[in-house]
């Protein structure tokens, strides 16, 4: 047996590999938009914008101050997630209790807005962005050559998306955060400030966001645009698992990379719409989709 | 009576005749319509204005007695505000010839345009071979370039220095599928082989998974029938996955902004074809440097070929004295080009332009002296063996 | 009738007036088509979005893919102008079937993301597919002949187009008008309300969904006659977006809304680079001569004003500041 689907089994497995490497990055991506979801009942359009800003930001750190990709993979979350804290704030918020239409119109103007204003600066072309030299081997894997750097990558998104489960599942931050989404002046009542809740949640979404895009850097060409395809696919990936479901967004990001994989191998050029084609599936189904509740 | 109307009409037709003449003695105006913003513009876009502006002070300014004037827009990559500003430039602005920049699909709309108010109509940017096939008209020109040429060129090149077996990776859409069998064509005509390809969705962003199925052919060569991002990416992921160690990557459509976006220690060893190289000779180099004190980059082959687009244009209204479309077509259609950036260029009645193409190398990080000091010139391939014959292309003006 | 309605009637008539001499008073008549073209595009997704409250981010879906469809029919087949037309239409309602099935079982933000990601399979579809020639276009879509009449002149193009969008418009305004148009507002008002009066809500939507999806179609496949081509943008996700920012600009839910956002858009999108020089000229801030070459970025702004300040549109607060009471129709 050393073909399947007249691909031989080794290759498949490299594929299958690197889909759930793509698979990470989604979970990530569609992660902070759960949280964020699961709160204040936003969807937030300018996520793709967040993760290319996260690229750029590890790039610029290079580029401008010399800062390595380590202090970069700490630091370029961290300032997306303050453009995230400002967002909210500034824009978000005055749009509360309203349709929440109004919130993702916003947000879709945001992206345009944030895009444009990167290639203004940066031009459109893109820069080059190395993996740190620690990581810049290859792993043999006997089947095939992996960069170390991918496996890294890997594992660290899926140590923080599991990590980012735990502390919503887990912990007393988390229980307020699950009560929030609930009922919201039940919270407020036991004293807990929800706007300020609400603000950081954001900021958290935003930073995982960035962080998916600094650990994109090492793999694919940054660039202002990088994110804009991306936001689309990833929106499917949610309402497959089922809007606002943590693990949801994890489980159908890792498995949504994988089938993504398989499908190059099968027949690519349904590939890039796999995805879509398995939310109109998903919906006949499961409306809700595979992990979330119907309000 | 009788000869009071025709005193009547003799000064009614002087009238009108001065009145048309006035209007003659306008500006000559250029127009350049081409993306501004969007994903290719590094390649033309700003620098294409200024490349132009050049021709126009390097040709004194002034033609038949006449102002020359740039008039630009930015078709955003949209046909359809392309061709409604081109049919505006024609119709109402007095544009007497149009340059066209990047994106097949807005210069395709525009070209019937240039037949349809007889207005000169010569092609930079976009290398859409059907631009002269079926869809030729005798006022259009494709100038610098066309996809069949750089598919052709690196093909037939990269066999030569020893490229025997091919595997492609290819753009999922119509112009991907172009290269990858304008490319097969003179593989297999020269004896090589294709092993095989693989389709890969626009913007794709990760390649890697296609790395894996190129290494898997055992080909001694990866053809690349992607363009910009895609092209970058494919790259990258190339080398990152040890690609490169055993297989020549060979470009089909890339330009030195892409390499320069990628960077050396990734693209270097890599094959392209292109018309033109800032640093092919001392002439180009001088005006580069012009270009480069403007631009802040140098310039991409595209951008020369706006500067030297305007020039032939330019030379052939002065040899015409007039700026009647159909004369000036007829003028550049006999003349020899020969200038900074074509060499032994001549048109083809179907309006390809018939130039000299290069194979480059690309140089490893060592061997680059300087900033944008890319490639080594592997090759130079004549016009005619370049572009290929002319009944592929399929115009009826070639008869 | 109130004297509000008498304004908004006489200025229907101005407007209508202003479009009929257009051409002769210099307006560009290409000009004048496109923005036809993306007013009656808007007015479709209005129907949906004015009116329902649902926001569809797939209606480029609609109208490219009619494009599409009818410069297959008028290039490769050889069909007549006005059956290349129907049949775009015809596809656009297939296609807003099988994305209105899917999309209405959904709320809100949901709805969006459904629609924006069915959408994504036809542009990937028409990007691979042979018959779009991905990049370069559909090209050389003939104009052909309208009962005889040839459409080759522009003018003659542009009186037809004007023809078929006012009956359009009216046609539109006399569904919102209509008892199915009035039980749809009630849906958007108190949806758990209409259920409990025995109203099929879903049913009610899709079958809204569909008219605005034939008429996104119309406008479609009248742009490719127009233009002669058809390319991938207006099946791309942006296109999708730009709808959305010419109703909202002009106001949501209002007759003459869409009709206005989309002058205005249209013109800015094709002016901004006299508007950045003039802009230039008078400030003597140099950044603003770029702001041709980023009109996607000032999109972007003028959604997240319109978001923040302006979310009623232009007609919108108009009516609201002068028109008394807010009527469903406004």
């Amino acid at each position: 047996m050393t073909e399947i689907f007249g691909v031989p089994v080794s290759l498949l497995l490299g594929q299958l590999l690197l889909g759930l490497l793509n698979g990470t990055t989604y979970a990530m991506l569609s992660l902070g938009l759960a949280v964020i979801f699961g709160l204040m009942d936003e969807v937030n359009f300018a996520h793709g914008a967040f993760f290319m800003m996260g690229a750029m930001f590890a790039w610029m750190g290079g580029q401008y101050f010399h800062l390595s990709f380590w202090w970069m993979l700490l630091l370029a979350p961290l300032l997306v997630g303050l453009v995230g804290l400002l967002v909210e704030r500034l824009m978000l918020r005055r749009l509360r209790g309203m349709d929440p239409i109004y919130g993702l119109l916003l947000t879709f103007g945001l992206a345009l807005l944030i895009e444009g204003l990167f290639r203004t600066f940066f031009g459109v072309s893109g820069s080059p962005y190395n993996p740190p030299e620690l990581l810049s081997g290859v792993l043999n894997l006997g089947f095939m050559y992996l960069p170390l750097y991918y496996v890294f990558a890997m594992v660290a998104s899926v140590v923080v998306c599991f990590g980012t489960w735990l502390l919503i599942e887990r912990t007393k931050l988390g229980s307020y955060l699950r009560a929030g989404t609930e009922n919201p002046s039940l919270v407020q009542a036991f004293g807990i400030n929800f706007p300020l809740l609400v603000m950081l949640t954001f900021a958290f979404g935003s930073a995982l966001a960035g962080l998916a895009g600094v650990l994109s850097a090492p793999i694919v060409q940054v660039s202002p645009l990088m994110g804009s395809n991306l936001i689309i696919v990833v929106f499917a990936i949610v309402v497959i698992g089922g809007m606002g479901s943590v693990m949801g967004a994890i489980v159908s990001g890792l498995a949504l990379g994988v089938i993504e994989a398989l499908a190059k191998v099968v027949y690519a050029p349904i590939s890039s719409t796999v995805v879509f084609i398995l939310m109109a599936v998903v919906l006949t189904v499961r409306p809700a989709g595979l992990f979330g509740k119907e309000k | 009576m009788k000869f009071r109307h025709v005193a009547l009409a003799a000064v009614l037709t002087l009238g009108f005749a001065t009145a048309a003449q006035a209007q003659v003695k306008g500006p000559v105006k250029i127009g350049f319509i081409t993306d501004m913003s969007g994903v290719y513009s590094s390649l033309d876009g700003p620098g294409g204005t200024a490349a132009i502006k050049m021709a126009i002070h390097d040709f004194g300014g002034s033609v038949l007695g006449r102002k020359i004037e740039l008039v630009t827009f930015d078709h955003q990559s949209k046909a359809d505000l392309a061709a409604a500003k081109a049919k505006e430039f024609f119709s109402q602005d007095g544009v007497d010839m149009l340059i066209g920049g990047t994106n097949s699909g807005a210069m395709l709309a525009i070209e019937p345009l240039a037949a349809q108010y007889k207005k000169p109509f010569i092609v930079i940017g976009a290398g859409a071979s059907t631009i002269v096939g079926k869809q030729c008209n005798g006022y259009t020109s494709l100038y610098a370039y066309n996809t069949t040429a750089l598919a052709r060129v690196t093909a037939g090149a990269v066999i030569k220095h020893g490229g025997r077996s091919w595997y492609f990776l290819t753009a999922d859409y119509a112009f991907g599928k172009a290269l990858e069998v304008d490319a097969t064509k003179v593989v297999e005509a020269d004896g090589g082989k294709v092993l095989g390809h693989v389709m890969a969705p626009l913007g794709a962003s990760n390649f890697s998974s296609y790395m894996l199925q190129a290494q898997a052919s055992g080909a001694d060569v990866l053809a690349l029938a992607n363009a910009g991002g895609d092209a970058a990416n494919s790259i990258k992921q190339a080398t990152q996955f040890g690609v490169t160690k055993k297989m020549k990557l060979a470009g089909l459509l890339l330009f030195i902004t892409d390499i320069h976006s990628v960077g050396l220690p990734a693209a270097q060893g890599l094959y392209l074809t292109a018309p033109w190289y800032w640093n092919l000779n001392a002439e180009s180099r001088a005006w580069s440097k012009r270009f480069y004190a403007q631009m802040n980059a140098m310039p991409s082959f595209s951008q020369a070929g706006d500067y030297s687009a305007a020039l032939s244009y330019l030379k052939a209204v002065k040899a015409a004295g007039t700026t009647d479309g159909a004369k000036v077509m007829a003028e550049l259609h006999k003349m020899k080009v020969n200038d900074m950036f074509i060499h032994n260029g001549s048109m083809r009645p179907s309006g390809l332009m018939i130039h000299d193409m290069y194979l480059m190398q690309v140089k490893t990080p060592a061997e680059s002296k300087e900033p944008w000091d890319y490639y080594n010139v592997v090759q130079t391939v004549p016009g005619n063996e370049a572009f290929g014959p002319a009944a592929a292309y399929g115009c009826p003006l070639d008869k | 009738m109130s004297w509000r309605s008498k304004a908004q009637l006489s200025t229907m008539w101005l407007i209508l007036l202003l479009a009929v001499a257009a051409p002769w008073l210099g307006m560009y008549p290409v000009l004048g088509m496109r923005i036809m073209s993306f007013a009656l595009f808007a007015c479709a997704f209005n129907l949906m979005a004015g009116y329902t409250g649902l926001i569809s981010f797939g209606h480029a879906a609609l109208f490219g893919g009619a494009g599409y469809v009818t410069g297959l029919a008028l290039t490769s087949w050889g069909w007549p102008t006005p059956a290349g037309i129907m049949f775009g239409v015809f596809v656009a309602l297939v296609i807003g079937l099988a994305m209105g099935v899917l999309a209405v079982r959904r709320y809100g933000i949901y709805f969006s993301m459904v629609t924006l990601a069915l959408a994504q399979i036809v542009y990937f579809y028409c990007l691979q597919a042979d018959f779009t020639g991905g990049e370069d276009g559909l090209q050389g879509i003939p104009r052909g002949t309208l009962f005889g009449l040839s459409l080759q002149s522009d003018r003659v193009m542009y009186y037809v187009m004007l023809v078929v969008f006012v009956a359009s418009w009216w046609f539109i305004r006399r569904i919102v008008r209509s008892p199915f148009g009035q039980i749809l507002q009630a849906v958007r008002e108190n949806e758990p309300r209409a259920i409990s009066l025995g109203y099929r809500v879903n049913r009610y939507k899709l079958g809204m969904f569909l008219l605005s999806a034939g008429f996104a179609g119309l406008a479609g496949a009248m742009k490719a006659v127009i233009m002669g081509f058809e390319t991938l943008t207006d099946v791309h996700w942006s296109t999708s977006g730009m709808v959305i920012l010419l109703t909202l600009v002009g106001g949501l839910g209002t007759d003459l809304g869409p009709i206005l956002g989309a002058v205005i858009i249209t013109v800015l999108e094709e002016k901004m680079g006299a508007i950045g020089h003039f802009l230039e000229h008078i400030t003597g801030v140099h950044w603003f001569a770029s702001l041709n070459d980023n009109v996607s970025m000032i999109n972007g702004a003028i959604f997240v004003l319109c978001v923040l300040l302006f979310r009623r549109g232009i007609v919108g607060t108009f009516n609201a500041r002068w028109g008394g009471a807010r009527a469903a129709s406004g």
